[in-house]
């Protein structure tokens, strides 16, 4: 019951807005749909820590401790972004950037997208979850072109080609893994693709055809996470939106894919007795960590800065996927959880610095601080939070990520240490020249909604001194179950 | 091996020899009616070969004895394929020599020939169509041995006849992969022949020939020996065709007369349906140039790479 | 060599023609020829999954046969013919690279294609498992198609022509994916090309043209 509330409240809701259109209070039912999903999924949540695991039509849907705190994060996100995105709208109707139709376009097409991140988290059956992933795909590539500028554009056509063909190479590793999976499973075709079972019977599947299945899922899916060097397109689709569109795209897309690559490798690890596809998933985060690392330097574009960030903090997660063990995984599903609350903060405060400072010329803007505090400290503070100060829970994950590699790959720390220190550097420089300083913006016709920002920034600092026993308890559970046993 | 055998393979030959103008004659004739003009008589290759036995050889003066030997060589090397191609019987004499790689050997030595003696004289239009005609010979042998490949992994042999005995006794089935094959050998044929859109056999204009470009210094005895080693040349490739794809009506391993005179019906069947065809396929390409002919030859040899493949991965 | 059954021959021979076909588009340079290449590839599969429903009596196959027919034949040509008319652009550029090379490129692809099936094929239990290679064949030459083309519509073209291999990869490895898949994936193609349609009316009203050289502004340093 409470599961069809979550998936149908975004879904009827997109049908909605396309109705409703532009008439006033778009934005309010926009947010008010969100908080319903966020209610529904906090039910899914209570009850499945209660009940366990659960499934759902015909176990088409299903929820372990993995996607279900997966499911709050990002019904949670999604609706602190449709808060925020509120004013901000206003905001760019009011500089003329958007039309009536464009802006029901966007939350018709924002609600859509939650239900596909949804679907995409919950489903059970492998195939449904490509094509969950491809539909976000799809919704997003008109909000990446809602300026309609040249930028924007080139954009939306890389985002689209790029992760097109890079999902459909995802979609041969299905048909691969549907292969294998049809041999153990019965030619019904009716349980052969769903996780669960396939997870029960993923020591006989064969081999041979799983490893193949897997490099074509690990580039699929690896091209939406953005994983170095298959991230062409994301610092341009996550530049060139709406920033509620790159909030949700940094803070939950990449959030989704890298489920998806997961849940691909427990059961390709499963069938190969070997940790190959974890070690080659490794490399990948660090080739991501190092390569965002050294371009972050070059970066002269505020929200494409924080966007190489974003691939930096998605090779650091694959990277502690890939160690695997216990406290890596822990960690890594912490890392999910702190990056996604602390990017989409970042993400409000740039969306309203660059309306301020009329560009997202990181030049261009200056003294933030003088000129907003509040968008000024939060800025700061979030920037403070993604490199991984102290108090904040990403210095948690990311220092038990490190201890863990010293323990378990002594030869990536060194490389992993130095990266992080670059990307420390690059951002911090820049962040700095843009907070301090004197200022040169305007005043916004409408108060900011920043609300969401100290709420995600107060949640990250709160997981960095203290994680509560239940959540810990369900990070554990979900962390052993990526294990495997 | 019987006299009778001898005599039916010396038979052979002689019906090549024969048959050779008569099939280009042919392919002019569809071409001229396909093209709405009047068409020239049948037996018009005939003609002209007899006209130039008759005539005085004028030669240069700068020719070396190569130039006059190669109207020999060629004419000798094109009547040895005759023989060997098994074209109306797959049991006779010169079965054992039938390879098909030698074969190609064989058509290549008669372009070496043909090819050095155009550039003998010193002459610019022939040393030009010299340099053009192995420009594609080089683009085309590839292309053919590919073909004779993908055939011979069908039957599991090089010699001809046996690919063609193979062929018509197992049962009638789809081959994708000769189906390939057919389309490469078709142009490889059209490209070798001196055909459109490679050439153009009739033109007069030197700096677009290829063929007639390497004839130009050739007059009476030596000239109709070329021109009626043209005529075997695509007398031989139609016939090599049939052997590969249809070598249904060929007489298998008898050697009796009599056998080969019930074959040659058929013979004269799938010659006319194959001029007809070729005159078709010249009535409606356009003569591309020299320049895209490169390319022309490049897609024979991917059809005929692809057939290869299709054939390993389907085996069929 | 055994004897191989009618049904079975025929389906071979969609399938060299589907491989075919894949070369006619890699060496196509007009866009409308292109279009229609991509409908001739549709109809073969379509004739294939009929064959292949009749021959292994699965009726799911029939009904994504129609599916086929529907988008791949009929549809998705139509709405692509429908936008060449009114976004006017009848000619492609000439691809990056000239066509003996793309031929080439393309065979050494075919062959590496067929190494990467092989492991894959043996396993399989399907009568059409040789096919497999061939379907990774037309995805590889799909995606070279897209990489050596300038023109956005060529390289939709392009990666239509992928999802045709994946269909062929999937109904010869498994005979066809689980109905709701196949609904599901097909369901995206669809929105992918209506996204598409609006997309170039964007493109075009901005650049003029649909030539990508246009985007191309967006690298590290600007």
């Amino acid at each position: 019951m409470e599961f069809a509330v979550l998936l149908l409240t975004p879904l009827l809701g997109a049908l909605l807005l396309a109705v409703w259109g532009a008439r006033p209070r778009a934005a309010e039912i926009n947010i008010a749909l969100s908080f319903g999903t966020f209610l529904a999924a906090v039910a899914v949540t209570v009850r499945v820590i209660n009940e366990g695991n659960l499934t759902a039509a015909h176990e088409q849907f299903f929820l372990d401790p993995f996607n279900v705190f997966l499911v709050t994060l990002t019904a949670f996100v999604g609706l602190t972004t449709s808060i925020f995105s509120r004013p901000y709208m206003r905001i760019e109707m009011e500089h003329g950037r958007l039309s009536h139709g464009r802006l029901r376009l966007y939350h018709s097409m924002y609600q859509l997208f939650m239900t596909m991140m949804l679907v995409a988290l919950t489903t059970n059956n492998m195939g449904l979850l490509w094509v969950a992933l491809e539909a976000a795909t799809l919704s997003t590539v008109l909000l990446v072109t809602l300026y309609r500028t040249p930028a924007s554009l080139e954009a939306g056509w890389k985002y689209f080609i790029l992760c097109g063909v890079g999902i459909a190479q995802a979609l041969f590793g299905t048909i691969l893994l549907y292969f294998a999976a049809e041999k153990v499973l019965g030619a019904e075709g009716v349980s052969a693709l769903l996780w669960t079972h396939l997870a029960a019977v993923k020591g006989e599947l064969e081999p041979t055809v799983l490893g193949l299945a897997f490099a074509f899922l690990l580039v699929g899916y690896g091209t939406k996470v953005g994983l170095a060097p298959l991230h062409n397109w994301l610092p341009d689709a996550h530049a060139e939106g709406p920033t509620p569109v790159s909030a949700v795209l940094s803070g939950l897309l990449l959030n989704v894919a890298i489920y998806a690559v997961v849940r691909c490798k427990i059961l390709v690890e499963g069938a190969l007795q070997s940790t190959l596809p974890s070690k080659i998933l490794m490399i990948f985060g660090l080739l991501s960590v190092v390569l965002s690392a050294l371009f972050l330097w070059r970066q002269r574009d505020i929200k494409r800065l924080f966007a190489y960030s974003s691939i930096e903090h998605m090779g650091i997660i694959a990277f502690a996927f890939g160690m695997g063990g216990a406290v890596a995984n822990f960690a890594a599903l912490l890392h999910m959880t702190v990056h996604s609350l602390t990017k989409s903060a970042i993400f409000f405060t740039v969306g309203h610095a660059a309306q301020k400072a009329g560009s997202q010329r990181i030049e261009d803007i200056r003294g933030l601080l003088s000129l907003n505090p509040t968008i000024g400290w939060g800025l700061m503070l979030g920037s403070l939070a993604i490199l991984g100060f102290p108090p904040f829970g990403v210095f948690a994950s990311e220092f038990l990520i490190l201890t863990t590699a010293m323990k378990q790959e002594p030869w990536a720390t060194p490389i992993l240490l130095l990266a992080l220190g670059v990307a420390f550097a690059a951002i911090f420089s820049r962040v700095q020249s843009m907070v301090l300083g004197h200022s040169t913006g305007k005043r916004l016709p409408h108060q900011p909604a920043l609300l969401p920002v100290f709420a995600h920034l107060a949640l990250v600092l709160l997981l960095g001194l203290y994680i509560p026993p239940y959540l810990a308890d369900w990070y554990r559970a979900a962390a052993s179950m990526i294990v495997g046993n | 091996m019987s006299t009778v055998a001898w005599l039916t393979q010396f038979l052979e030959v002689l019906a090549a020899l024969i048959l050779a103008p008569l099939f280009l004659g042919w392919v002019n004739a569809c071409r001229a009616w396909l093209q709405n003009r009047r068409a020239p008589s049948v037996l018009l290759p005939y003609h002209g070969i007899r006209k130039l036995f008759h005539k005085d050889a004028v030669i240069a003066a700068s020719a070396s004895p190569l130039f006059r030997v190669a109207p020999y060589v060629v004419f000798g090397a094109m009547v040895a394929a005759a023989a060997v191609i098994p074209s109306m019987g797959t049991g006779l004499p010169f079965r054992s020599a039938a390879d098909a790689i030698a074969l190609v050997g064989l058509l290549a030595i008669a372009r070496v020939f043909m090819s050095l003696a155009a550039m003998d004289i010193g002459t610019a239009f022939g040393t030009l169509g010299a340099r053009r005609d192995m420009m594609i010979g080089f683009l085309a042998e590839p292309a053919l041995l590919m073909v004779i490949f993908v055939a011979s992994l069908l039957s599991a042999t090089t010699a001809l006849p046996l690919i063609a005995e193979r062929l018509v006794v197992q049962p009638l089935a789809l081959y994708p992969s000769l189906a390939f094959t057919a389309v490469a050998f078709t142009m490889v044929l059209l490209a070798e022949n001196a055909r459109i859109p490679v050439d153009n056999p009739a033109t007069h204009l030197e700096l677009t020939m290829i063929h007639e470009a390497m004839l130009l210094e050739y007059s009476a005895r030596h000239l109709a020996l070329m021109e009626w080693a043209a005529a075997l040349k695509l007398f031989n490739y139609a016939c090599i065709g049939f052997a590969l794809f249809v070598p249904w009506g060929a007489s298998i391993g008898s050697t009796g007369i009599g056998a080969m005179a019930l074959s040659l019906p058929a013979l004269l069947v799938k010659l006319a349906v194959a001029g007809l065809w070729l005159a078709l396929l010249e009535t409606v390409s356009a003569k591309l140039r020299v320049f895209r002919a490169p390319e022309f030859m490049a897609t024979a040899f991917m059809f005929a790479v692809l057939g290869l493949l299709v054939h390993l991965l389907l085996g069929a | 060599m055994q004897h191989t059954p009618f049904d079975l021959q025929l389906l071979n021979a969609c399938a060299a023609i589907l491989l075919l076909l894949s070369f006619a588009m890699l060496a196509q340079r007009r866009i409308v020829a292109l279009v229609n290449l991509l409908a001739l590839q549709g109809a073969m599969l379509f004739i294939a999954t009929m064959l292949l429903a009749w021959r292994t009596g699965q009726n799911h196959l029939y009904v994504s046969a129609a599916l086929t027919l529907g988008l791949k034949v009929i549809a998705l040509p139509w709405l692509l013919h429908v936008l060449i008319k009114r976004l006017n652009v009848q000619w492609d550029s000439e691809p990056l690279l000239n066509v003996p090379g793309t031929m080439l490129i393309g065979l050494v692809t075919v062959v590496f294609s067929f190494g990467l099936a092989q492991p894959i094929a043996e396993l399989a239990s399907t009568a059409t498992r040789n096919s497999l290679g061939i379907a990774v064949a037309v995805i590889l030459l799909a995606f070279i198609t897209m990489i050596t083309r300038r023109k956005a519509m060529s390289q939709v073209v392009g990666f239509l022509s992928m999802e045709n291999g994946l269909f062929f990869g999937a109904m010869s490895a498994t005979y066809g994916m689980p109905m709701i898949v196949e609904f599901g994936v097909a369901l995206d193609v669809l929105v992918a090309m209506l996204v598409l349609g609006v997309f170039f009316f964007q493109i075009r009203e901005q650049f003029d043209s649909l030539d990508l050289h246009n985007l191309e502004s967006l690298k590290e340093d600007q």
